[in-house]
């Protein structure tokens, strides 16, 4: 009976020891599972003081221009609420190939760096200092599309347009001469 | 007993209100050509019906309210009151036609902060906006900024005494030349070469800082019309936060600060006076209130800490305070950390700023400097009295261009209208709270809609209740005007309706 009590007893510490053994590991994978998310604009504008100064990662579509300053360059990145402010090496950036304007869909990207709440570097903007970029999708030109509707009212109006202005100008010239 | 307006009021109003109506039309031009210069066919088609609205509008209303008569005091102020109406139906429609805005109030609600140089916006997306859609954002603000009327009737009108009447009605009492079409060029002369520098410096800051040679000088003269014109649109969702730059915050500053004075003013540095720079009440006035607001708002931030060196609490603080204080709107920071990150009482120093405003006949909206000028002086002499013996004589002057006598009637004048702005702006704050949003983000949000201000603590959104967007966008309106002509236009509808 002691026998089996002791074995019993050893088997437990024996699953103590594993837990204590995997605990730390799962939740070392599920940290990494969790960094590896990507976090939003509205997030990080929302809840700056949190994550002042951690590491993230930050998603979104790469607008305006790529301003190079230096050795360094801005990029603005949105991801569809707001954009924020990319600080990075010069050399990431020129695997960005459009940039997001009215002719064209952006290329979207997962920065990885350090997020400041109020960058003591760049007068207290809300940015990231980014440590790498990866192009998650290559942007592209968009064509215009117009409707045929819209066409054809903008068609009408120039014509009543113009024959306004005509009638205008004959009846100015009839006023002007009597 | 009330009058009923006589017919020939209603067409006189409806002939003038036809004029400006093609006036606005004509505008439209200037998005067109830009459109057909960056090869953009969608909003080329968008502003041809925008022109074609206004264009017919305003031949029906001239053809069948056809008067060769001038306006009266009444008609001028129903006239400003109604155009600024029809500015924002007809300014809209583009606006809407991009496929930016919801709805087409959301665009109305752009167009009117866009012509009553506010800067709150509704709009979606605006980082892929066209140049055509993005310039026209940012030329109803210059156009509202010198007064859609005048405007739209110094270009096509010799002179004629009804001006006076409609410049009045527009919030701008004083006339910088002895006539007003003329007083109305010169503000289009000192507004254009102030463009072309200012366009220039902003345009070779942002080449310097990478941008593109197009896109530099574009956004430069957006950016100026915004700033001079004290609006506070930008061609990108983040703002001035979007250029990543101290000399380009610099030049927007100096630009807010010429859009906030007095064209008066400008009138006398033109012409060599640079005395009257430190003599005029409003700029002594306005000194003061800029560093007294910066003082609350600076305790505020350093209490917080986010702000550390000083240097970069001055950056961030004196920006947003400026931009308040002129009517601006420009942000360096997020819409949501004026709530999130800044504590009460530098938001307060932001919201007394806003209140206040910049000069009579400028750009901006709110109380403005000359009238608190004139309550403080009054508030001196009345110590003063107080003070002397009963029978000594108490007298107050104020340097505005000239040296004046304080009467009780400017006072009068001057404690009735900055009374009608605390109203106005408690109104939307109570109806902010109404729809359970917190007292100081209502409050901050209202000040900054009736002062025509435009920064935002987050409040002004697509998703905001459409009586709350109808609230700002009558905020905006009667901010701007000043309220005397909506009185007037109320006063003629009360008319209309139980007059005999």
């Amino acid at each position: 009976m002691k026998q089996l009590k002791n074995y019993e007893l050893r088997i437990m510490n024996c699953r103590k020891n594993k837990i204590i053994f995997i605990f730390p590991f799962v939740f070392f994978i599920w940290s990494l599972i969790c960094f590896s998310e990507t976090i939003s604009s509205t997030e990080l504008i929302n809840s700056a003081k949190q994550y002042d100064g951690e590491e993230i990662d930050y998603k979104g579509e790469v607008i305006g221009d790529v301003m190079v300053r230096g050795r360094f360059a801005w990029i603005n990145v949105n991801d569809g609420k707001n954009a924020i402010g990319i600080w990075l090496p010069q050399p990431l950036v020129k695997e960005i190939s459009y940039t997001g304007s009215y002719k064209a869909k952006g290329d979207i990207v997962e920065v990885k760096g350090k997020f400041n709440r109020a960058c003591i570097e760049h007068g207290g903007d809300l940015d990231i200092h980014a440590v790498s970029l990866q192009i998650v999708q290559k942007g592209e030109n968009v064509d215009e599309v117009i409707s045929p509707r819209k066409i054809k009212v903008a068609i009408a109006f120039l014509i009543i347009c113009l024959t306004l202005t005509v009638i205008y100008f004959i009846k100015l010239g009839y006023g002007n001469r009597s | 007993m009330v009058l009923k307006p006589h017919l020939d009021d209603f067409k006189i109003i409806g002939y003038y209100l036809g004029k400006i109506t093609i006036g606005i039309g004509l505008f439209m031009l200037i998005p067109i050509i830009c459109a057909l210069g960056f090869r953009e066919v969608s909003p080329t088609f968008d502003f041809f019906i925008g022109i074609g609205v206004s264009f017919l509008c305003g031949f029906i209303l001239t053809r069948i309210c056809f008067t060769d008569k001038d306006l009266n005091w009444m008609q001028g102020m129903i006239v400003v009151s109604l155009s600024w109406l029809v500015a924002t139906a007809i300014g809209a429609i583009p606006l809407y036609l991009s496929g930016h805005f919801k709805s087409y109030l959301d665009a109305c609600f752009d167009a009117m902060s866009g012509f009553a140089t506010t800067g709150l916006t509704l709009a979606q997306d605006i980082d892929h906006f066209s140049y055509a859609h993005n310039l026209w954002r940012h030329l109803i603000m210059f156009i509202g900024g010198q007064g859609i009327v005048i405007v739209a009737l110094s270009l096509f009108v010799k002179g004629f005494s009804g001006a006076f009447k409609m410049y009045v009605g527009e919030a701008r009492d004083e006339r910088v030349l002895p006539n007003v079409i003329h007083t109305s060029r010169f503000i289009w002369l000192v507004s254009i070469i102030f463009l072309v520098l200012g366009t220039l410096a902003l345009g070779i800051t942002g080449l310097l800082n990478g941008m593109k040679a197009q896109n530099a000088f574009f956004h430069g003269a957006c950016i100026f019309m915004a700033a001079f014109d004290t609006g506070g649109f930008a061609p990108q969702s983040q703002n001035i936060l979007y250029y990543h730059n101290m000399t380009f915050e610099t030049i927007t500053i100096v630009i807010m600060i010429l859009g906030a004075i007095n064209f008066k003013l400008h009138y006398h540095l033109w012409t060599g006076n640079f005395k009257e720079l430190f003599r005029n009440i409003e700029m002594r006035t306005f000194f003061v209130t800029i560093v007294i607001t910066f003082i609350i708002t600076a305790i505020g931030l350093h209490k917080l800490g986010i702000y550390q060196p000083a240097i970069v609490l001055f950056r961030k603080g004196f920006y947003q305070l400026i931009s308040g204080h002129t009517g601006t709107g420009f942000q360096t920071i997020y819409a949501k950390q004026f709530i999130g990150g800044w504590n009460e009482l530098s938001l307060t120093g932001v919201i007394f700023a806003m209140a206040l405003g910049g000069a009579v006949c400028s750009t901006t909206g709110a109380i403005k400097m000359l009238r608190i000028g004139i309550i403080m002086k009054a508030v001196k002499e009345d110590i003063r009295r107080i003070m002397l013996p009963e029978k000594a004589i108490v007298v107050q002057r104020f340097h505005h261009v000239k040296n004046i006598f304080l009467e009780d009637k400017q006072v009068r004048a001057a404690l009735l209208i900055s009374l009608c702005y605390l109203l106005l702006y408690a109104a939307g704050a109570l109806v902010g709270m109404f729809f359970g949003y917190p007292f100081v983000d209502s409050l901050f949000e209202s000040t900054s809609a009736a002062a025509n201000v435009g920064l935002s603590c987050g409040i002004t959104d697509t998703a905001m209740p459409v009586f709350l967007k109808f609230t700002y966008i009558i905020q905006m309106w009667a901010g701007r005007l000043e309220f005397m002509s909506i009185f007037t236009l109320l006063g003629f509808l009360i008319a209309a309706i139980k007059g005999k």
